[in-house]
């Protein structure tokens, strides 16, 4: 809309597909998933009475796409085709390993989040496709997730770096992790070295540091006026840590 | 294409007009309905002082498409006072004096009273984070949150 209004895209035809029932459900699938349409909004995501619940961690970098009138209408499908490698749902889709299901003139199509943008601006979609939804896995108990940002104020900014961590304990023990890296290189990032690092350990300060270097490791930042490079790369650091300890605090609550 | 003929319903009264396809709401409420009381400050969805509600739920008019309001329940700033009598936070805005210039005071009102229907106990932090899609660039905001908690308190002893 904004793009439309400042001249930057001019549409030839301007299709609602809102109305499409798969596209603004939330469903619960059998096997203990989410099924969730690509328009539905951060604020019906919100009041939906499980799914944040099951998924703190992608709530919560949902709702933090623009102001409260922005989430009456902004989705996370939109967030994620919008292209922004500082989209705050994306990193947090990642690591909840979500995929989407893509709709296109000659059928459908299923890709990892973290294959769907391919640069500022552009995403891996075929012309004519379109992302219909996102389907999160089942929860094993023990399992939780969180999304941090770093942003100079405390709210409606863009993130200077974003880390989603999705984990899951078994007596004390890192099971499975997946962490999601926005805003430090043109994608959003599947970190799996970060991920790896903590399988297995008890998320010890030997395990934080080597997923928190992973992390660093993986950033290819630009200088902006929001952050330096340098900047960038020692805050992913940081946020890893905390994000995983909230995560983690989140897997014990289960 | 042609217009396209539109048919919805504005704070009760069903309504009908045309648009062009690329027409946003904030245009049709203020040209075809002539409801000028959602101000355009940024048309980027930044600024608020074109909230509406659509289905009971907050959204920036300049940031819908007019025809997206077929068969929908819009409510805009003219929807608020009842007849001749303010809605309670309008008074107390008065009472404030949490407005100045007053472009950004109708998206406030209608953005607040979103928040006290979903809220009513709002804590100040929530009042700021609710509104944080509002911005009033006269009063330094704290006249304005003031007002939206003395409301909640007061339309809560009422419901009492």
């Amino acid at each position: 809309m904004v793009q439309m209004r400042s001249g930057l895209v001019r549409p030839g035809l301007i299709v609602d597909i809102k109305k499409i029932g798969e596209m603004t459900e939330i469903t619960e699938t059998a096997d203990g998933g989410f099924r969730v349409g690509a328009a539905v909004s951060g604020m019906e995501l919100s009041e939906h009475p499980r799914f944040g619940k099951v998924w703190p961690g992608v709530l919560e970098a949902v709702n933090l796409i623009g102001s409260k009138q922005v989430q009456g209408r902004a989705s996370a499908g939109g967030n994620l085709c919008n292209g922004s490698p500082a989209g705050d749902s994306v990193p947090a889709m990642i690591a909840a390993g979500a995929v989407v299901t893509v709709q296109g003139p000659s059928g459908r199509r299923e890709i990892k989040v973290e294959d769907v943008p391919a640069g500022p601006g552009r995403t891996n979609l075929k012309s004519g496709e379109i992302l219909v939804s996102f389907t999160l896995p089942p929860r094993p108990a023990g399992s939780g997730d969180a999304y941090l940002r770093m942003i100079p104020r405390t709210e409606m900014d863009i993130a200077v770096v974003g880390i989603g961590v999705s984990l899951t304990l078994k007596d004390g023990v890192c099971t499975a992790a997946r962490v999601g890296l926005g805003a430090v290189a043109p994608t959003a990032l599947l970190v799996e070295p970060a991920g790896q690092a903590l399988i297995g350990s008890r998320l010890d300060d030997a395990a934080l540091e080597a997923a928190a270097a992973a992390c660093r490791a993986a950033c290819r930042p630009i200088d902006d006026k929001r952050g330096t490079v340098a900047y960038r790369i020692k805050t992913a650091g940081v946020l890893l840590k905390r994000t995983a300890a909230i995560a983690a605090k989140r897997a014990g609550g289960h | 294409m042609g217009k396209l003929h539109v048919t919805t319903t504005v704070n009760g009264e069903p309504m009908e007009f045309l648009c062009e396809p690329y027409e946003t709401m904030l245009d049709a409420l203020r040209g075809q309905l002539g409801l000028t009381g959602s101000k355009e400050g940024c048309s980027s969805g930044d600024c608020g002082a074109c909230s509406i509600t659509l289905d009971d739920r907050l959204v920036c008019s300049c940031l819908m498409l007019a025809a997206e309001a077929e068969g929908h329940q819009i409510r805009t700033i003219e929807g608020l006072a009842t007849g001749e009598k303010l809605h309670p936070l309008q008074q107390k805005f008065l009472e404030h004096a949490a407005l100045q210039c007053g472009i950004c005071t109708s998206g406030m009102l209608v953005a607040s009273d979103a928040l006290l229907k979903k809220n009513p106990d709002p804590t100040e932090e929530e009042v700021r984070f609710w509104l944080a899609g509002n911005l009033c660039r006269c009063t330094g905001y704290d006249k304005i949150v003031r007002a939206v908690m003395e409301t909640a308190a007061e339309m809560r002893e009422a419901a009492r």
